[in-house]
C-alpha cells in the first residue's frame, strides 16, 4: 500500500515537473540543508555557543578560517564573545524557523476558520469578517506586529516579557496574515458551496458545522498549501525584521535576525562576518522556500501543464 | 463627483473610529499614566488631584470622546520617554520621513515601469531575463539586509556615500529639506535605495505582467495594423492600459514604504517618524505610539482617497459610470 503510493508520487506529475526544474531541485537542496542544520543543530554544531564555560574572550572576533588571522576551528570566525558563527547561525536558524513555523500554522487556522465561515455562512457573518480582513490588509503587518509588541511590552513586567517574548513574535506574525488565508479560502467555499456533493450532504440533514468540516475543508485546502509555503519564507522574514529592530526574540536566544542586529554593531570597525553570514544564511534560506513556493504554485496549477 | 468623495470619507469614518478605539485602550488600560507621571514621591491627595485632572475618573464613553476630540485637534498629550508633547515630537521628523518615502517612490516609479516595459516587450533578451533574477533576489531580500550590504559597501570599503543621518538640512518655515544641501542629497542616496528596492521590483514585475496582457489583445493587433510606429503602440496604447493596476498597487505600497521607513530609517538612524516610532516601541511609550498609529490611519485613508481619483483620471469608463449614478 505504502509502496503503491510512493510508486505513484514518483509517476505522478508533480514529480515530474519537479525533476524537469534544476532551480527548483537545487532550492530544494538548499532548503534542506538549511533546516536540517537548524533541527539537528545540538548534533552537528561544531560548538555550542550557549554555554558559556567553553567560550573564551581569546577567541573573539577571529575572522573567517581561510583569513590568514583565521583560526580552522571556527570555520566563518567569531563574534564578539569568541562564539563560533556557524555554531550561531545553527542555533539561530532554529528559533527563526520555530518562530516561522508556529506564525504559518497559526496563520492558517484563522484564516481557514474565518474563510470557511464568511464563505459557507454567507450573509452578516461574511460581511464582518472581510470587512475586519480589509482593514487588516491595509496595514503593513510589520506595523501590526511592532504595536502588538508595543503594548505586551508595556503591560508586562520586563522579566515576564522576556520569557514570553518569543510567543508574542509567533503570536504578532501570526495574527497579522491570516486576512490572504481567509480570502482564498473564502473564494473557494464559494464554488464548493453550490457543487452537488455539498448540496447532497445537506439533503441528508447534516450539520452545518458538520458539511464544512467534513465535506468542503479538503476541497478549499489545496491552494492554502501553497500560500502557506510562500508564508513561511515571509514568516521568516518578518521575524527576522522585528528582531533587527530590537523588538523580537530576546538575545538569550538570538535568531538570525537578532545575530545580524548584533553584528550590525561591529561593521564600522571591520569585523563584516559576524553579519554577513547570518545574513547570507537568511537569504539562502528564504529565497529556497520562496522558490519552491513559486514551483508548487505552477505545479499545482492545472492551467499552466 | 463630489458626492463620491463625500461617500468615501462616510466609508473612512469607521475605519478612523476603530483605530481611535484601539489607540485609546491603549492609553487607558496599557501601564499605569498616573503612576508614570507622578515618579517615586507623591501623596494621595496629589494622585488624586493628578487623576482629575486628566480626566480618568469620568466614564469610558466620555473619556473615550474626549479622547477623540482631542485626537482630531492634533492633541495627544506628553511623551512617557521625552515629556515632550507628542505633537511637537511628530512634527519635528515627519518631513524627514516624507522626504524619503517619497524619493524612494518616486525611485520605484521611475526605474520600475520602464524595467517593466523592456522585460514585457523583450521577453527572452538576456537583459530581461537579468532584471527577473535581480527582481526576484529583491523580493526575497529583507530590507535591513539592503541597507547593511549597501553600507557595508559604499560607505565602510569605498568610502563614498553617509551611512547614517540626514546630512546637512536647510529650514523652511516648521518644514527642515536634506534636498537643498550636497550633503543632505548624498544622505538621501543608500536610505532611498533600501527602501525604493522591494516597491521598484514588484512594480516591474506588476508592468511586465500587464503589458504581456494587453499586447495579445486585439486593439493592439488592430493598432499594429493601422501602421502605428513601435512607440506608440508601446506606450500610448499598451502601457496607458496597464496603468489602473499600476496606480492601485503604488498607492497601497506607500503604505508598505512608510512602514518599512521605520525599518530604513533604524539602520540608517534616519531621524524621522519610523525611528521615533520604534525607539517609543522599546521604551513602551504609549502616547507616541497611540499617535503614530492615528497618523498612519489617516494617511492610509488619503492614500485610498487619492487612489480612487487618479482611477477617473485614467480610466474613462469609470467617468462615464460614475456620471450616470451607477456606482
Amino acid at each position: 500500500m505504502a509502496a503503491a503510493a510512493i510508486r505513484r508520487f514518483f509517476d505522478g506529475d508533480i514529480w515530474y515537473s519537479f525533476t524537469r526544474s534544476p532551480v527548483t531541485v537545487v532550492s530544494a537542496i538548499v532548503a534542506l540543508v538549511c533546516v536540517g542544520g537548524a533541527v539537528l543543530a545540538p548534533l552537528i554544531a561544531p560548538h555550542n555557543p550557549f554555554d558559556l564555560a567553553s567560550l573564551q574572550l581569546m577567541d573573539a572576533f577571529k575572522p573567517p578560517a581561510w583569513d590568514a588571522e583565521g583560526d580552522p576551528t571556527y570555520l566563518l570566525g567569531t563574534d564578539d564573545q569568541g562564539r563560533d558563527v556557524l555554531s550561531a547561525i545553527m542555533y539561530g536558524a532554529r528559533v527563526s524557523l520555530l518562530v516561522g513555523f508556529c506564525a504559518v500554522i497559526l496563520s492558517v487556522s484563522l484564516g481557514v476558520t474565518a474563510g470557511l465561515a464568511a464563505g459557507y455562512l454567507g450573509g452578516t457573518v461574511d460581511a464582518v469578517l472581510m470587512r475586519i480582513a480589509d482593514i487588516k490588509l491595509t496595514f503593513p503587518t510589520i506595523l501590526i506586529a511592532l504595536l502588538i509588541d508595543g503594548v505586551v511590552r508595556a503591560a508586562l513586567p520586563r522579566d515576564v516579557h522576556d520569557q514570553i517574548a518569543l510567543y508574542v513574535v509567533i503570536f504578532a506574525i501570526g495574527i497579522s496574515n491570516w486576512p490572504q488565508f481567509a480570502r482564498t479560502v473564502r473564494g473557494s467555499t464559494l464554488v464548493e458551496r453550490n457543487k452537488e456533493y455539498v448540496q447532497a450532504a445537506r439533503v441528508i440533514g447534516l450539520s452545518r458545522s458538520r458539511i464544512m468540516v467534513t465535506h468542503v475543508l479538503p476541497n478549499v485546502l489545496g491552494p492554502v498549501l501553497v500560500i502557506a509555503t510562500l508564508n513561511l519564507g515571509f514568516a521568516v522574514l518578518a521575524e527576522a525584521t522585528l528582531s533587527f529592530l530590537g523588538v523580537g526574540v530576546p538575545p538569550t536566544q538570538p535568531s538570525l535576525g537578532t545575530l545580524i542586529r548584533i553584528g550590525n554593531d561591529f561593521l564600522f570597525s571591520g569585523e563584516w562576518w559576524i553579519t554577513i553570514f547570518p545574513g547570507v544564511a537568511l537569504i539562502m534560506l528564504v529565497l529556497s522556500v520562496n522558490l519552491l513556493g513559486d514551483w508548487l504554485r505552477d505545479a499545482l496549477n492545472p492551467k499552466l501543464r | 463627483m463630489f458626492a463620491f468623495i463625500i461617500s468615501r470619507i462616510l466609508q473612512a469614518l469607521p475605519v478612523m473610529l476603530t483605530v481611535a478605539l484601539i489607540s485609546f485602550a491603549m492609553f487607558a488600560y496599557v501601564g499605569d499614566p498616573v503612576a508614570i507621571m507622578l515618579g517615586q514621591d507623591y501623596t494621595e491627595a496629589q494622585r488624586q488631584a493628578l487623576i482629575r485632572e486628566l480626566g480618568l475618573d469620568q466614564p469610558f464613553f466620555v473619556q473615550f470622546f474626549n479622547f477623540v476630540v482631542n485626537a482630531a485637534q492634533g492633541e495627544f498629550g506628553l511623551s512617557y520617554r521625552l515629556s515632550r508633547p507628542v505633537l511637537d515630537l511628530i512634527a519635528e521628523r515627519a518631513p524627514a520621513t516624507l522626504e524619503l518615502a517619497l524619493t524612494a517612490a518616486a525611485l520605484a516609479l521611475l526605474v520600475g515601469v520602464p524595467m517593466g516595459v523592456y522585460t514585457g516587450l523583450y521577453r527572452n533578451s538576456w537583459l530581461s531575463r537579468f532584471f527577473l533574477t535581480f527582481s526576484l533576489i529583491g523580493v526575497s531580500l529583507p530590507t535591513f539586509l539592503i541597507g547593511i550590504l549597501l553600507i557595508l559597501t559604499f560607505s565602510v570599503w569605498l568610502g563614498w556615500l553617509p551611512s547614517f543621518g540626514r546630512g546637512d538640512t536647510v529650514r523652511l518655515g516648521w518644514w527642515t529639506t536634506g534636498f537643498l544641501t550636497t550633503s543632505g542629497l548624498k544622505a538621501l542616496i543608500l536610505p532611498s535605495i533600501t527602501l525604493g528596492l522591494f516597491q521598484l521590483t514588484l512594480i516591474m514585475r506588476l508592468v511586465r505582467a500587464e503589458m504581456m496582457e494587453v499586447l495579445r489583445t486585439d486593439y493592439i493587433k488592430f493598432a499594429r495594423a493601422r501602421g502605428l510606429a513601435n512607440r506608440a503602440v508601446h506606450f500610448g496604447h499598451a502601457l496607458k492600459n496597464t496603468l489602473v493596476p499600476v496606480i492601485t498597487i503604488t498607492g497601497l505600497q506607500l503604505g508598505a514604504i512608510i512602514a518599512f521607513a521605520i525599518v530604513t530609517e533604524t539602520v540608517f538612524q534616519w531621524p524621522g517618524m519610523g525611528l521615533l516610532f520604534i525607539q517609543s516601541v522599546g521604551a513602551a511609550d504609549i502616547p507616541v505610539m497611540a499617535a503614530y498609529l492615528m497618523l498612519i490611519a489617516a494617511l492610509f485613508v488619503v492614500i485610498n482617497l487619492i487612489v480612487d481619483l487618479l482611477y477617473y483620471a485614467v480610466d474613462p469608463r469609470l467617468r462615464i459610470s460614475g456620471a450616470k449614478g451607477a456606482h
